[in-house]
C-alpha cells in the first residue's frame, strides 16, 4: 500500500485537461462513434447524450474504482459491464421521466450507452488502475470531452441542415436549409470535416515548432 | 409487399435501413476491420453468427420477463446473454477452425461491444416482432452488415494505390468514404413502401 501510494503521481490539471484536448475520445482516440453519429441532428439531442454519458461514465467508473481490489481478475469484463448496465437503466428511467419527447428523440441510443467503448475503455485501463478521486477527475474531464464533441457536431449539423441554433432561427429568411446535413450521410461527413480540420492544426503545428527548432539550431 | 411480411423484414434491415450505413450502429468494426477484404468477410460472417443466436436468445429471455413482469432487468440480462453468446462462438471457432480463429485474433471477443448487435436485440423487441420475423429481422441485419463492411473495404483497398493530400489520410478519409456510401444507400429509401 505505501510503495503504491509513493508510486502514484500526484493529480495535475492534465488529468483533468488529457480527455478535453490531447486524449479526446472522439476527435483523438476515435471511440464510441456510433451515439456521435447517430444522435447529433440536433443541438439539444447532443448535449443530453453527452450529459448521459457522462454520468454513466462518472458513476461507473468511480464504483469500478472502489471496488478495484475486490473483484476477481478473470471475471473483472462481466463485472463492469453489469456496473454500467445498472446505471444505464437508472439514467433510461431518469430521461423517460424528465422529458418523454427527448426520450423518443434519442431512441434506443440511451440503452445502447453500455455498449459505448469510451465508458468500458476507462473501466479497464484507468479506473481500475487508479484511486477514486483521480478517477473522478480523469473520467470528468473524459465525459466533458465527450460532450464538447457532440456539441461541435450537433452545432454544424443544425447549423446548416436546419438553418436553427437551439431550435432559435440564425440565418436570413430565405435560408435554404441542407437538409443532407440531418439524415445520415451528413454525420458522416461533418465529423470527417472536423477531423481533417484537427489533423491540418496538429500538422501546422508540427511544422512551425520544426521551424523554430531549425532557427534556434541556427542562432547558435 | 406487407408491411409485416417475412421477406418485407428482412429486406428492410438489409438495405432500407442498412444497420451501419443508415442507424449508426457497429461502428467502430466497420471503420476498424475493413482495411482487408478477407478480413472483413470473417468479421462478417461471425458478427452474422452472433446477432442470429444474440437475437433468438434474447427472443426467449424477453418472453420470460414479460411473463415475470421483469422488463426492467431486459438491458442486463441482454448483454450478458451477447457477451456469453461471443464466447461460445469463439469456443466454436477455436474447435473447428483455428486457422479462422488466429485471422481473428482480438476482433472476435471486441463484437460483444459491437451496438449492432444489442440494438439488434433492443429494436426487435420494441418492434414487438414474433420468432419468424425474429429470425428474418436478424439475418437482415447481418447480410447488411457484410454488404457494408465488404463494400468499404473493398473501396479502401482501392484506394490504398490512390494519391490523397497527407492530411486527410486515415478516418478521416474513411468517414468520407461512409459518407458517399451512406449517400448511395439513401436511394433505396422507401422501397417497398
Amino acid at each position: 500500500m505505501v510503495g503504491e501510494l509513493r508510486q502514484s503521481t500526484p493529480i495535475t490539471l492534465n488529468t483533468f485537461m488529457r480527455g478535453i484536448w490531447s486524449e479526446n475520445p472522439v476527435f483523438v482516440m476515435l471511440l464510441g462513434m456510433c451515439p456521435v453519429l447517430a444522435v447529433t441532428n440536433s443541438v439539444i439531442n447532443a448535449v443530453a447524450m453527452g450529459l448521459a454519458t457522462t454520468f454513466v461514465l462518472l458513476c461507473s467508473s468511480t464504483l469500478v474504482s472502489i471496488l478495484r481490489s475486490f473483484i476477481p481478475k478473470q471475471v473483472r469484463i462481466a463485472t463492469y459491464i453489469v456496473i454500467i448496465a445498472t446505471f444505464v437503466t437508472m439514467v433510461d428511467y431518469i430521461i423517460q421521466a424528465i422529458s418523454l419527447e427527448l426520450y423518443k428523440a434519442l431512441g434506443a441510443f440511451i440503452q445502447l450507452i453500455v455498449v459505448n467503448c469510451i465508458i468500458l475503455g476507462r473501466a479497464e485501463a484507468y479506473a481500475s488502475r487508479n484511486n477514486i478521486l483521480k478517477t473522478v477527475v480523469n473520467s470528468a474531464g473524459m465525459g466533458i470531452g465527450f460532450t464538447f464533441a457532440l456539441l461541435c457536431l450537433g452545432g454544424v449539423r443544425e447549423l446548416l441542415g436546419n438553418g436553427t441554433f437551439l431550435g432559435f432561427p440564425v440565418f436570413w429568411e430565405g435560408f435554404q436549409p441542407w437538409a443532407i446535413m440531418i439524415l445520415p450521410p451528413g454525420g458522416f461527413f461533418v465529423l470527417g470535416a472536423w477531423l481533417l480540420l484537427f489533423s491540418w492544426l496538429k500538422q501546422r503545428q508540427a511544422r512551425k515548432a520544426q521551424i523554430k527548432k531549425g532557427e534556434l539550431a541556427h542562432a547558435t | 409487399m406487407q408491411p409485416d411480411s417475412v421477406s418485407f423484414i428482412f429486406l428492410n434491415a438489409c438495405i432500407v435501413n442498412n444497420f451501419v450505413l443508415a442507424l449508426f450502429l457497429g461502428i467502430c468494426p466497420f471503420l476498424g476491420v475493413s482495411g482487408k477484404l478477407h478480413t472483413a468477410w470473417n468479421m462478417g460472417l461471425a458478427t452474422m453468427f452472433v446477432m442470429l443466436v444474440s437475437s433468438i436468445c434474447a427472443y426467449a429471455i424477453n418472453f420470460l420477463l414479460v411473463e415475470f413482469n421483469l422488463e426492467f432487468l431486459r438491458l442486463i440480462c441482454y448483454i450478458a446473454v451477447i457477451a456469453s453468446a461471443v464466447q461460445l462462438v469463439e469456443m466454436t471457432i477455436k474447435k473447428v477452425s483455428p486457422t479462422l480463429f488466429r485471422t481473428l485474433g482480438i476482433f472476435l471477443p471486441l463484437i460483444t461491444t459491437n451496438c449492432a448487435i444489442l440494438g439488434l436485440a433492443l429494436f426487435q423487441t420494441l418492434k414487438e416482432y414474433n420468432f419468424i420475423q425474429c429470425l428474418a429481422y436478424s439475418l437482415g441485419a447481418g447480410t447488411g452488415f457484410i454488404l457494408a463492411i465488404m463494400l468499404m473495404a473493398g473501396l479502401r483497398e482501392k484506394l490504398d494505390l490512390a494519391k490523397v493530400p497527407n492530411v486527410s489520410q486515415g478516418a478521416a478519409l474513411s468517414l468520407m468514404l461512409a459518407g458517399l456510401l451512406s449517400l448511395s444507400f439513401m436511394g433505396f429509401a422507401g422501397l417497398g413502401g
